[in-house]
Order: structure tokens, then sequence, then C-alpha cells
């Protein structure tokens, strides 16, 4: 295992994301911002791994660039583009921070203040996705928000979505998204449609398990991931069925988050409750090449509705691929040593990095793919 | 009643003026509230101070950078208690001896931290105090390297004195930097701090750099050459304790006697009369105690004026002999001072081979009981403390690590780290944990689920509850009623369902249609939690079959609501109504049997209603006639019709 490096920074890490590189470049991640939480003063921070010279390996700690101070525990945080970042707050609130590299600073570019509330109490907004310039919110009140940047107003509500808490949220379309709520059900929602009511629910039968975090696989749009308090693991076709496609059983206390690589979807990171990280690697060992498996063309897979028997298996993305001869999941734990819970992680190239309870955050640039 | 060991610190309260008013104060969980109340001691009744004044002892917990030693440092303490059940006590030693040295290194990573602060911010408060906690981190990194030599390692005579030039050479290493100093000026031998580098070296035991700088000088004066050599072949051939080579301590104790005699004789015969600092030297060597306490700047200290001084005149001293050596060498060296600092007396009483009293006298030194948790745990491990019954029941290194927990989990941040140490105090760390789990403030829901976890992974049942209600309640407050459900199924709390059902039906009544379908829709096999619960899902699934036209079903339901005794007896009158339009309909529904059962429900539940109904309106109890009359018109219709069709005989 490849070492990984910690740094201890003084405050409880809730998220951590990095700053996205242009697609263009084959460049790999410089940049993360985290968010802290439980402290009296909670900070949005910006941090570096750029390495001073040409040093092969990485080696060295991240550097703090800048912080700024953020009301409440830093719920959710996400990049809204290379300078903006979304933070969702425990005090209801949703906030634009922007980041400008040439001084190193952060302000605020724009707040909505009680995006989420009780009636008699704050209401914390629990999750935030953006699909710039529109951001959707989640929050323990049960309502969802749709957002536009540098829109004052809260462009649609939808008020009592869901009767308990919504824990997260993920677009599986530009104009479709997925929540997922403590009594364990995903709810699929369509903005373009004028009511309150979700166009789809899937559950799980048998114990309602509050669901925690959720993520869509980054070519296939109906394939989705889920994590929960049991700590096991689903995967989900949201075309077919009111049921999970799989079910497999991972950690041993709450998934908080999961998260496909966006470039090598057969890679998947889950980071849990219990103090692991773990990566599952799926292999596929079928015959055919790999630019006709999963989803890399997406243009043969959303057209064809009958796919042709003889391509079939390669066509359908590995995730739900029921026959276990044809493929194996193998999982490492990424983190070296039992830790406090690992509240977040976030993978983009060859660079993770996480964030846990006991107040460290740990990077690493070369994870195995 | 113990006697007090140290006169307790007296501290200001600005504001309250203590002469002219009382004081009354409560206890926190770490510190006191104060507040000055209205009687009066002495003086006018002019009005007070109306503030309340928070007390802490601790600061130190406050500070971003300390948090990291308490971070990392739980890792290693973690680390070192589950590492405990694998080898036995003999094999360990190294690696009790390396988690000390873990703990250092953490230390001494905190003070160079801090000092890089001290000396880069413009903030003279907060300059101030980060020096102060580097001097603190200091002594304590000194005590803790000292207990690490002599009572972890446990080193035997011959090794035990190179391990204290170790430690000395540690802690004293101004002198690499007064040497850069002097080799980089222009003509080092006579550079104004050449020769106290020289000695610094010779003191610290360091022959080889010692003599490297002398040669130096020895160059500059080629008349002196003689000199010159003898000092450095005496120094090259001072006989050093080799642990692992195969010559016992007798041999070296003999060797050096030799050694020592030659040094004398040369220092008789005036090889260096000629040169003062050379004969300083070679006076050193030899141990004198005069020259070596003439060397006070050099020294500094003196555990170094004794261990420079067991190097000249003994170094094979064994373990127990040291506290005389320190306790003589401190009296030497501090002649004209009458009390002895606490780190002093500290290090006396560690040469005394006293743990007991080294921890007692910290305990009382510092402010924070993280030192002396630590150390205690690690010399528990090393089994070297007796099992020392306190008054109150637990030994020792349970008692402090209690009291380093509980003032953690008065953080509103490290309180995570606090439930480790708890884990790991067999005898009432779970008392303190119940105790201390249920006061974490509870702001957000994620927060919640992660105390709950901790609760529930140590079965701390009676804590999952509590919290479970106080999340539900708050829930219910704010009228999220799936919240609510989905938290008391969590706990299992069958009452709490039972309550929200309630609030539910109680909606249902008013409004006529259900609230959070998406809830009752899904409740799946939780519904068993309380009867009210699964009445109402029940209930659901009745409209549901009505909506659906199945209208047999959704009379069996119905009635088996009633029968068996699932509905509350209140929400009887509402059923019975929702029975009417099946009653109503043209075709039969409900049979003669099932009917004789409805008509014995409203009998049941007109005998009843007794009760005095002057709660009631006039106009209330029109409606309520009304309505049982037409359920009784409707019943008798029904039946007439069940008769009739179920005693047809078919013509077929």
């Amino acid at each position: 295992m490849e070492y990984i490096n910690a740094k201890f920074v003084s405050q409880k890490i809730s998220k951590t994301r990095w700053r996205p590189v242009s697609s263009t470049s084959l460049q790999q991640p410089e940049v993360f911002a985290t968010g802290s939480w439980d402290n009296e003063d909670n900070k949005v921070s910006i941090w570096s791994v750029a390495e001073q010279g040409m040093q092969e390996e990485y080696e060295g700690d991240p550097q703090l660039l800048c912080e700024y101070k953020h009301d409440g525990d830093v719920m959710d945080l996400q990049f809204l583009d290379q300078e903006r970042i979304v933070t969702a707050s425990s005090t209801g609130s949703v906030t634009i921070f922007r980041h400008y590299q040439n001084s190193q600073t952060l302000s605020v570019n724009q707040r909505w203040e009680r995006a989420h509330y009780h009636s008699c109490d704050n209401a914390p907004c629990t999750g935030v996705v953006c699909n710039s310039p529109e951001i959707v919110t989640v929050g323990e009140d049960g309502r969802i928000n749709l957002l536009r940047v540098d829109h004052k107003g809260i462009v649609r509500t939808i008020d009592n979505a869901d009767s308990s808490t919504i824990h997260a949220v993920t677009f599986l379309r530009t104009t479709e998204i997925l929540t997922v709520n403590s009594i364990g059900q995903l709810k699929m929602w369509d903005f373009r449609q004028q009511g309150n009511e979700p166009s789809q629910i899937l559950s799980l039968t048998g114990d309602r398990v509050p669901l925690h975090c959720v993520d869509r696989h980054p070519n296939q749009q109906h394939i989705v991931a889920t994590g929960g308090q049991d700590g096991m693991l689903c995967i989900w076709d949201v075309r077919q069925g009111n049921m999970p496609y799989s079910l497999m059983e991972a950690h041993s206390a709450e998934m908080w988050e999961v998260h496909f690589h966006p470039s090598s979807p057969d890679h998947l990171f889950t980071c849990s409750e219990d103090g692991s990280l773990w990566h599952w690697e799926n292999y596929t060992t079928t015959d055919t090449p790999s630019f006709l498996q999963g989803g890399r063309n997406a243009t043969i897979t959303s057209r064809s509705t009958i796919v042709p028997a003889s391509i079939n298996q390669s066509l359908i993305s590995s995730w739900l691929t029921s026959d276990s001869t044809k493929g194996r999941l193998e999982t490492t734990n990424m983190l070296p040593s039992q830790t406090m819970s690992v509240n977040s992680l976030d993978v983009l190239g060859q660079c993770l990095v996480c964030g846990t309870d006991g107040e460290a955050i740990y990077v690493t640039k070369q994870v195995p793919m | 009643m113990e006697e007090v060991d140290v006169e307790p610190a007296i501290t200001v309260i600005p504001g309250v003026d203590s002469s002219q008013r009382h004081m009354g104060f409560v206890w926190g969980r770490g510190d006191i509230l104060l507040y000055e109340t209205q009687h009066k001691g002495t003086g006018s009744g002019e009005a007070g101070c109306p503030l309340i004044h928070v007390v802490r002892k601790d600061e130190d917990i406050y500070s971003p950078i300390l948090r990291k030693l308490f971070n990392e440092s739980h890792h290693i303490f973690v680390g070192l208690q589950q590492s405990k059940e694998e080898t036995s006590s003999k094999t360990k030693r190294p690696q009790f001896v390396s988690v000390s040295k873990n703990y250092r290194s953490v230390i001494r990573a905190c003070m160079e931290e801090l000092q890089e602060v001290a000396v880069s911010t413009r903030d003279a408060a907060l300059s101030a105090q980060c020096c102060s906690q580097v001097s603190i981190l200091l002594a304590v990194e000194l005590i803790w390297n000292l207990c690490e030599v002599l009572f972890i390692e446990a080193v035997p005579a011959g090794s035990l004195l190179l391990h204290l030039l170790d430690w000395v050479r540690l802690h004293k290493a101004d002198v690499d930097e007064k040497a850069q100093e002097v080799l980089q000026s222009d003509s080092p031998a006579r550079h104004h701090k050449y020769w106290d580098v020289v000695i610094c070296y010779v003191l610290q035991g360091r022959m080889d750099e010692a003599r490297q700088m002398l040669a130096k000088q020895a160059s500059q004066q080629p008349a002196a050459r003689s000199m010159f050599k003898t000092l450095d072949s005496l120094m090259k051939k001072m006989p050093v304790f080799n642990p692992a080579g195969s010559q016992t301590l007798t041999e070296f104790d003999l060797k050096w006697r030799h050694w020592h005699e030659e040094c004398e004789l040369h220092l008789q015969d005036g090889s260096f009369s000629s040169n003062s600092n050379l004969e300083t030297i070679c006076k050193i060597l030899l141990g004198h105690e005069e020259t070596l306490l003439n060397q006070k700047e050099q020294l500094s200290t003196w555990y170094h004026f004794l261990v420079s001084r067991l190097l000249y005149t003994h170094p094979s001293v064994k373990p127990t002999e040291l506290h005389y050596y320190a306790q003589s060498s401190m009296d030497l060296f501090l002649d004209n001072r009458s009390d002895p600092e606490p780190l002093d007396s500290i290090l006396l009483v560690a040469f005394e081979f006293d743990i007991h009293q080294v921890i007692k006298d910290c305990s009382i030194a510092l402010s924070n009981w993280w030192f002396v948790a630590h150390l205690t745990d690690l010399l528990d491990h090393c089994k070297l403390l007796q099992s020392h019954n306190l008054h109150f029941g637990s030994n020792l290194r349970e008692f402090l690590l209690l009291e380093y927990a509980s003032g953690l989990f008065t953080h509103h941040s490290l309180w995570q780290l606090a439930v480790d140490y708890f884990d790991h105090c067999p005898e009432f760390g779970r008392i303190y944990l119940e105790l201390q789990i249920e006061r974490v403030p509870l702001d957000t829901e994620r927060k919640a689920l992660k105390v709950l976890r901790i609760c529930e992974q140590r079965q701390l049942a009676e804590q999952v509850r509590s919290i479970c209600k106080i999340m539900a309640k708050k829930a219910v407050r704010n009228n999220r009623l799936g919240s609510a459900l989905s938290w008391s199924i969590r706990a299992k709390d069958a009452a709490f369902a039972t309550l929200i059902s309630d609030r539910f039906l109680q909606d249902y009544c008013a409004r006529g249609t259900f609230s959070d379908l998406d809830l009752i829709d899904n409740l799946g096999p939780a519904m068993l939690l309380s009867d009210r619960l699964t009445f109402l899902g029940k209930y659901r699934e009745f409209h549901k079959l009505y909506g659906e036209k199945r209208f047999a079903e959704a009379a069996k339901l119905l009635l088996s609501l009633m029968t068996a005794r699932i509905a509350p007896r209140s929400f009887w009158m509402t059923l019975l109504t929702d029975a009417l339009p099946l009653l109503e309909q043209k075709q039969v529904i409900f049979s003669a049997d099932q009917t004789y059962e409805l008509m014995h429900c409203l009998e049941e539940l007109m005998s009843g209603e007794t009760e005095p109904s002057d709660k009631r309106t006039v106009q209330e109890e029109d409606i309520e006639t009304t309505k049982v009359e037409l359920l009784r018109l409707a019943l008798a219709r029904n039946l007439a019709a069940a008769i009739v069709k179920e005693g047809t005989v078919d013509s077929l």
C-alpha cells in the first residue's frame, strides 16, 4: 500500500473536495477545499498540494492557502467552478465563496440566509449539488430548493418534499435529481413537472435503513450507488424496478460518502464512521475488448433499447453484472491504521483526499488504478 | 480528609468586590459559574455587578496548536492499548520505548510550531502566551525523556551514564549554534566564544568535536604543540563504555581509573601550567568539583552539572546511587537559592526513582492532565506502578485518565477523543461516559447520529433512548412527523411512536386527509412497533382499498380494526362513519354476521359514552345524535338486505 500522508489541522473536517481541473489538461489536481464542523468558529479552507521542484514522489504536507470563517457547521461543500465554492450550513443558509487566486483570499460572494428552516428552529441544510449556474439544496426540513447563481431569491421550492430528513442529493440528468432520506427511500424529482410530487420512489423492502449518501455513475445515468446507516453499499438501476440491483455488506457503521471515480467508473470509493476508507475495484473478465465495455461510447447505450445478443454483456456496466463468474469485486482499505470517523473523501485522477474526526487530512497522489 | 499539598491559587474576578458582597457559584462540567449575590457583607446597598462569570482552569485545550498534541497523542494512546494483548512484557520493552519516543516527537513538533508562531506573530499577547507554552512543553519533554531513560528503558550501570549524556545533549543544543558561529568566523581560534565551545563539548563528553576544535588552536601555536598533543592524546584515550562490547563493567572501571591517574599525573607535573584554558580542561577531565562549578555559565543547569560530574568522577554509576549525587549536585549548584523550582524538585524525585512522587508533583505543577495521564498510562503498561488504591476505588492510572478525559469532554470538539479514553478505564469509564455523553449538545442530526453510534457500540441503551427522544421531540415541535417517527423507530420507543400516530390521526380528523403519505404508505415492519402505529398503517390501507374500489376487502379490514381492538375507542365513531358509505352502497358489502358485529360495536360505543356531555354544545349533541340515528338506520337496512341475500337460494 502506498504511503498516505496525514496532516493534523486542529479542526474536525466534515467535507473535502478537489478543485476541478479543466477537462482538456491532463494535470493532476493540486488544490482542495475543506470545511470544518463542531467548532465554535468553523472555517472553509483552501489547501495546496503542489509540488515544489521536480520530485516524482509527493512527500510534503498540504499547505494552507487561505481560510474564511463559516457560520455553523459545513454540512456540504461543492466547487461551482474553478473559483467559486458553494457551502451548506447547519444554520440553514447556503453560501457561495469566491477564491481569488492572485491574492489567495476567500470572500463571500452570495448568501441565501434561510434557505432551510423549521417553524421554530433553524434547520440544517444537509446537501448541495450544482450544475452551474443552477444549485439544488436539500435540508432537514424536508425541503428542496432550486437556486441560481446571481439570482437573489430562491427560484423554486418544493415544500414538504419529504416528511423526514433528506440527507443527500445528486443530479441524474440536467433537470432530474435524486434524493435520499432517513427512512430509506430514493426519490426522483423532475423539475420540468410543476407538482410537488416525486416522479418515482424507490426503497428497500424490509427495514427502513436511513440512507446517507448517493452518487451517480459518471457515464451511465441510470446507475446509482447509495450508502446508509448500516454501512451497506447498494447499487440501483433507476430505470427498472423498485429494488436495488445489488447489496453489498461493507462497513460496520454509517457510510458517509460514496464516489464513483469520475474517469474510471469501475472504481468506487466509500468512507465510513468506522474509520475506514475502501477502494472498490470491479474487475470484469470478459473477452470483449475494453472499448466496448461499460458506457464508454454513450451514443450506443442511449440509442439501443434492444441490445444485440453478441455484445450484450459488455454494454451493460460492470456494476450490473449479475454473473459472478464474469467479474469480481476487490476492496482495499486505504487508510493505514484505525482512525476516527472518516467523514468525507474526494477522488480525481490519481489523487485522493479525505478528512476525519481525528482532525486529520489524508492525501495521496498515487491511488492504485 | 487528606491535607492540602499546595496552597490553592487565588483568582481575582474582575468586577466583583468580594469584600463587599458574597459570591455564589455553581460547578459546571469543567468550569465554575460565578455571580454576585444579594447578601450584603458590609458596605452600602448600591447595585452590584450584574454579570455572570465563567471561570475555567484549563486554557490549553482551546489553543489551536496544542489541539494537534491532543489528537496525535490520542492516536498513539489507542494504538498502545490495542497492542497490549500480544506478547509478554519482556519483549515489549523496546515497543514501549518507541511509543515513548513517539509521544516525545509529538511534543517536539508542537513546540516547534509554537516557537514559529511566537516569533512570527505581531500580536504581543499571543507571542507571550506561545512563549510560555513553549517553556512548559520544554520542561514536560525534559521530564518525560528522563522518565523514559530511568524507568522505561531502565538501563543498568555503564549504559546509564551514556543515556544520561544523550539526555543532556538533547536539551542543551545551543552549543552547536555557538560552534557554527565560531567556525564560520574568519579566525575561529581567536573568536571570543572559542574556549566556551571547547569547554562545552568537554562537559558534554563530546571528545571528538572538542579535539577537532582544539586542533585549530594547536595549529596557531606551534610552540606549544607538545602541550596540545598531550591533551589531545588524553582526550582520545578516555575510555567509553560499550554496552554491546564484551568488556565487563569492572574491566571498564579499571581502565578508567588508569586513565584518571594518568591525567592526574600530567596535571601534577605541570604539563599544562602555561595555558590556563588547557589546565581548566584537564581539571574538568579529572572531575574537579570547583572547576566544574566555575563553569556554571556553560552548564546552566544543575542536572548538567550532575551528569558532567558523574562522567568525570564515576562513569560506572549505578541507578541506585544516582540520588545521592543528584541531591548533592543540586545543593552545590544552587547554593544561594532557598526554594528549588518545581521542575528541579520533580527531576530530583525522578532521580530517586520515586515514580509516584514524580506523578504527584507534575499533577500539581501543570494545569492540564495531559502529561501525567499519558505518562502514567505508559508506565502502567510497563508494570512499573504498584496497584495503589486511592480512596475512591480506582487506581492511579484510571484516576488520571478519567480526569483528563473529563476535561476533554467539556470541549465542544474534542469530546470524541475522550470517548476512547473512557473505554480504556475498566472500572469507572463506562459510568463517566454514560453521564457525559448525554450532555453533548445536539445541533444537527449528523452529530446526533455520531453520538448514537458511540452509545450503541457500547450498549448504553438508556442513553440511546434518551437521545432519540430528545431528537424526536424536537422534530415533533417543528412538525416533522416523519423524522420523529424514524427517531422513535431507532430507539424502539413504542410510547413515542404512539404519540406520533395520535398526531397523525388528529391531523386526519382535522383536515380529512393524511399528511406525509410517503411515510405512512411505506412503514414496513416498523408498523409493529406500537399498536397505534399499526392502526395508522392499516387505516391508511383501508383508505387505499376504498380508493381502489375493493370494497369487500376494505370492509373486512375496517371491521377487523374494531373487533381486534387495534383501533382506539375514541376513533370508533370515525370508523363507523367511514363504514356508512359502504353500508349505503347498492350491493351488499357487509354480510349479516359482519353487520351484527358492527351493531355490537356501536352499542358498545354508545354505552361507554355515559359521561356528562356538558363540554359539548347543544349543536354538537344534535349532530352526534343524528349520526347515530343514521348509522342505526343504515345498519338495519344493510342487515335486512344481507339476510335476504344470504337467504336467497340460487335458482341454478
